[in-house]
């Protein structure tokens, strides 16, 4: 039996596994950390940075930062809301969104991050960019217009499908995320049933042929915020 | 005719064991005989290491010395750095645009000139300055780069280009017959610590009469700290990579000099490479590392035979290799590592990346580099001056060192200076040093401001010239900036910014986004269009970006607007409108309004203006 | 004192969110005692008459005419109301934004394969407003109070908003009455 972690997150004792992060220790315990470049199942990434918090006053990534004895985190603050609020925005506004015609609207992680925190128009302006489609591939889209370079689909694809379907190309404002062939993703060995499709937070990988599969007031979060069912977990214990 | 592509590749995969982690080396030698690493060359090098091409894309696409299309064989990178701009870099761009009837970012159709612009390439005191190919060619004066083009347009062979561009070599090393560069030193003040002489083997001999965990305890009690900016404490870091578990260790030395306005590793390494290569093995021995790794910018590119030669030299001498110094069991070599362009290589984590065949992201911490650094190992990551001390510390004594400088940050400090003074140039001065001393030396009359550790530190004004240069004041790397009084903040803040969205990896939300956001908000307010709310804006954007950055980069990035509105406020509120409601989102009609008035040919009818 | 005056028009956009408010269904009629409507197209009223308490707008700002109009809202309205995603982010009509403005008037104008245009010029009829370089957010081109998003917003969303206002409370939707679809 290994020592248990005893940390606080917001005033709230918890207890962390050694080597879990504080993002999977809160997780546990039934605190929801907003976040969208992390999944279970996946190595941290630490991109998108939407799971800041405040360690012992420093800010830090909740997903690579391993918890420790006596950290005091901050997790649900003012500050943090508004730092989220920032980063969400960011990520609207650095792509083209159109949630009105967008098959993953209403399951999509982005736009409810965007519900969860209650915004209601980006505070920059947008950017309207050039993004690439790719529909080469006979079982899936790639819709670069919604991509927000969380990378889920390069490690998926490596850590859980044993494949290298993705990668990203380019730098800062120029950084996108390319296909293991120069034809497309038509030319690699990408299925349908990939992990790595699955894994897209939002409409920029999805496959064909499925539409707008559930209606309206039946899909994930159109009546539960993003991160419920951790939070409500834990109070049904 | 030569050999194919495939076996061009294959023989440069050979050359480096095919190894995977090489790939920086592989892409690098690859575009110098290719002339680009195009897509048929990817898949080849994919085949070769047997790799997914997306990796090698991945790296491609990520340096801006490496090109996945065809360059011209002289390629022109004019320097665009503030400084160079102060001094006219955009005169040199339209003069050779002219001359090659081309834009910059474009190729002469015969396949013969390239036209871009380059980051600081570390020759601010000699602006304006180019790269042509790996030659630095300073000091560009009015109708000197026509000419120079014109030169090389007569000359059906374009080989040997310094033969044809340079006429007079620099001073000291820079005319040594394996540099031969036209650069100039200008050490204006040397001081005791990094550009006093030396013998070889000096530091070194005494270190080796110590335990590894002395010669740690004597940088401790030297209390040096990291010269590339953050002052970490060299001891501290060197007993954390001792003590961390690894079958191997490295000692990586930081040449990777790319905060603007910084050129004083580029003289360390002409006039004092011995110092730093002796201070690398001292590390190494300090740590129990057996390899060292020399990242050098690949701006510096020219000096790479002559730092190579310098540690043949070594070698030949038993300060490398074996049994160093006829230490029993002691073995260190250095192997430089070149670069490819990008500044965020400085960042010691996305340096590591960089040294593995990888993009240069930073990795998450933790783990840290003493930990879990190059290729896993523990790593120390040294900047070129810290090690210079290193060397220095052991030759001359701890004690005498912590008595140069000031409490806190102890030793001597090279500032690269540049901007509106007559002296720039590199000069070594004990920590400590007021701002107002240092306009002295430099012969700075009647500065407006400073730009105090480049883009990435701080602008200050008068009400700050008494202040010190030290880690618990004004800290710096090097880059130290004069301006005049016939400056202007805000486009200097701009084009700060304008080299942070270019450099920035784009790995996270923050620094890749929002640094394009803070620009273009600025540039508003440069246009004419700023409105009272966009200070509050500004200022909270940069906030959540330092906040929420991943690293360094993003981390600061955001300076040159938050250090402005705080000394400069005055700049940003004289170009301000006051605004009603109509006005307050700063619309520019005009601007929205052109291309149809253009194509429709006729003027609006609801704005008659 | 009279009601609160309500103005409502529509700029780029499909007048969805028009329809949306018509579908408070009969609290339409209560809706028309605690206020009096100026320029709406539900009246049919084409110029605002005076100072307005609250002001909606349907869609982006596309050409010149739209530019004019919200400006026109801006200065006449105390609290101005972007409604639906079009005000918000440009909407559908935005799409246009990531095709450079020649190469869509040349699609529309010249060389579409529908196309007949013998002249081969580009209209320059006055009663044809000039294009914005993109398709802009109302946002982006006048000071806007409240934002209330959706394809279009429910009417229950608009119902609650209004109604918020109107009882001089903050407006701060419930999470199930912000929807961008």
């Amino acid at each position: 039996m290994s020592d248990r972690i005893s940390l606080t997150i917001d005033g709230r004792q918890i207890e962390a596994e050694p080597g879990q992060t504080i993002l999977e220790a809160a997780e546990e315990a039934g605190v929801y950390i907003p976040r969208l470049c992390w999944m279970k199942g996946l190595s941290a990434f630490g991109s998108c940075r939407v799971c800041t918090v405040r360690v012992n006053g420093r800010p830090q990534s909740a997903c690579t930062q391993p918890a420790a004895p006596g950290m005091v985190v901050e997790n649900d603050t003012q500050e943090l809301r508004e730092l989220r609020r920032s980063l969400i925005d960011m990520l609207f506004i650095e792509g083209n969104h159109f949630c009105m015609f967008c098959e993953k609207s209403g399951d999509c992680e982005l736009q409810a991050l965007a519900y969860r925190l209650g915004i209601t128009a980006p505070q920059y302006p947008f950017m309207f960019p050039q993004r690439e489609l790719d529909a080469t591939h006979p079982e899936i889209f790639v819709d670069r217009n919604r991509c927000i370079l969380c990378g889920r689909c390069v490690r998926a694809s490596q850590e859980l499908d044993g494949k290298h379907v993705f990668g990203f190309v380019g730098r800062g404002a120029g950084k996108k995320v390319a296909v293991n062939a120069e034809s497309g993703l038509g030319g690699t060995d990408a299925a349908g049933d990939d992990e790595a499709v699955a894994a897209c937070p939002t409409g920029s990988l999805l496959k064909k042929r499925v539409g707008f599969a559930v209606p309206v007031g039946q899909r994930r979060f159109d009546h539960q915020p993003i991160g419920s069912e951790i939070e409500q977990a834990q109070s049904e214990e | 005719m030569g050999a194919t592509r495939e076996e061009v590749v294959k023989v440069i995969c050979q050359d480096y064991g095919n190894d995977r982690s090489r790939l920086l080396d592989i892409a690098r030698d690859v575009r110098e005989q290719l002339g680009c690493v195009d897509s048929p060359a990817v898949d080849c090098i994919a085949e070769v290491l047997s790799i997914p091409r997306v990796e090698i894309e991945s790296l491609v696409s990520f340096y801006s010395f490496l090109y996945s299309e065809p360059q011209g064989q002289v390629q022109i990178r004019i320097c665009n750095d503030v400084p160079d701009m102060m001094k006219g870099a955009d005169r040199i761009a339209s003069e050779l645009e002219e001359e090659l009837g081309i834009q910059v970012g474009e190729t002469t159709p015969d396949g013969k000139f390239s036209l871009e612009y380059a980051s600081c390439i570390g020759l601010s005191d000699q602006a304006p300055s180019a790269l042509v190919n790996d030659l630095m060619v300073p000091r560009l004066g009015a109708g000197t780069a026509r000419r120079g083009v014109q030169i090389l347009k007569e000359r059906g062979e374009l080989k040997e280009l310094d033969k044809l561009l340079i006429r007079d070599y620099g001073d000291g090393n820079n005319a040594h017959d394996l540099v031969r560069s036209a650069c100039s030193n200008n050490i204006r003040k040397a001081g005791e610590v990094i550009l006093a002489e030396m013998r070889r083997g000096a530091g070194l001999e005494k270190a080796l009469a110590m335990s590894p965990v002395e010669v740690i305890r004597e940088i401790k009690t030297s209390r040096l700290r990291g010269r590339g900016g953050a002052g970490f404490p060299t001891g501290m870091k060197w007993e954390f990579t001792r003590a961390a578990d690894g079958d191997r260790r490295y000692l990586v030395c930081n040449a990777d000099e790319g905060e603007p306005g910084t050129f004083k590793d580029r003289v360390i390494l002409t006039e004092r490479p011995d110092l730093l290569f002796e201070g690398m093995t001292i590390g190494g021995y300090a740590i129990g590392a057996e390899d060292g790794l020399v990242y050098l910018r690949a701006e510096y590119a020219y000096l790479r035979e002559f730092l190579e030669h310098a540690l043949a030299k070594r070698r030949e001498l038993g300060l490398l290799g074996e049994n160093v110094c006829g230490k029993e069991g002691f073995h260190f070599d250095i192997r430089i590592q070149m670069g490819a362009g990008a500044y965020i290589c400085g960042e010691e984590t996305a340096l590591i990346s960089s040294c593995e065949g990888l993009r240069g992201d930073p990795k998450n911490r933790p783990p840290f580099p003493a930990q879990h650094g190059y290729l896993g190992k523990p790593t120390s990551v040294n900047n070129v001056e810290t090690l210079c001390c290193v060397a220095r510390i052991l030759q001359r004594g701890s004690g005498w060192f912590s008595a140069i400088g000031s409490p806190g940050s102890t030793g001597t400090k090279l500032l690269s200076i540049s901007g509106d003074c007559m002296r720039p140039g590199v000069y070594e001065v004990p920590f400590g040093i007021r701002l107002s001393e240092v306009f002295a030396m430099c012969d700075a009359q009647d500065p407006m401001a400073a730009q105090v550790g480049g883009p990435s530190g701080k602008m200050v004004g008068e009400a700050d010239f008494d202040r010190t240069i030290c880690f618990d004041d004004l800290a710096t790397g090097g880059s130290l900036m004069v301006f005049g009084r016939d400056r202007d903040v805000l486009e200097i803040a701009s084009q700060f910014m304008q080299f942070f969205v270019h450099e920035s990896c784009g790995y996270c939300t923050p620094c890749r986004v929002g640094n394009v956001l803070l620009k273009e908000r600025l540039d508003k307010i440069l246009g004419g269009h700023g409105q009272p709310t966009d200070l509050e804006y500004l200022q909270r954007l940069g906030e959540s970006i330092k906040m929420a950055s991943r690293c360094g980069l993003g981390q600061t990035s955001p300076n040159p607007v938050l250090s402005t509105l705080e000394s400069f406020r005055s700049a940003y509120e004289e170009r301000i409108r006051d605004a009603d409601d109509v006005e307050e989102s700063g619309f520019d009609l005009q601007s929205a309004l052109s291309t149809a008035q253009t194509l429709t040919g006729r003027k609006s009818v609801h704005f008659e203006d | 004192m009279g009601k609160p005056r309500v103005a409502t028009t529509s700029l780029c956009g499909c007048f969805g969110c028009h329809m949306s408010l018509l579908d408070i269904d009969e609290r339409i009629l209560s809706l028309v005692e605690l206020v009096d409507f100026d320029r709406s197209p539900i009246n049919d009223i084409k110029e605002l008459s005076g100072p307005v308490d609250i002001g909606l707008v349907e869609g982006g700002c596309a050409n010149e005419e739209n530019v004019k109009v919200l400006q026109e809202f801006r200065e006449h309205c105390r609290v101005l109301i972007s409604v639906g995603d079009c005000a918000i982010n440009g909407g559908i009509p935005a799409m246009r934004n990531m095709v450079p403005l020649r190469e869509c008037f040349r699609e529309a104008f010249l060389d579409g394969p529908t196309v007949v245009n013998p002249a081969g010029k580009i209209p320059d009829d006055e009663e044809i407003p000039l294009l914005l370089d993109r398709v802009y957010p109302c946002h982006e081109v006048v000071k806007v109070e409240y934002h209330l998003p959706g394809c279009p917003p429910s009417a229950d969303t608009l119902w609650e908003a209004l109604n918020a206002l109107l009882e001089g409370r903050s407006l701060e939707l419930p999470y199930e009455l912000i929807k961008y679809d």
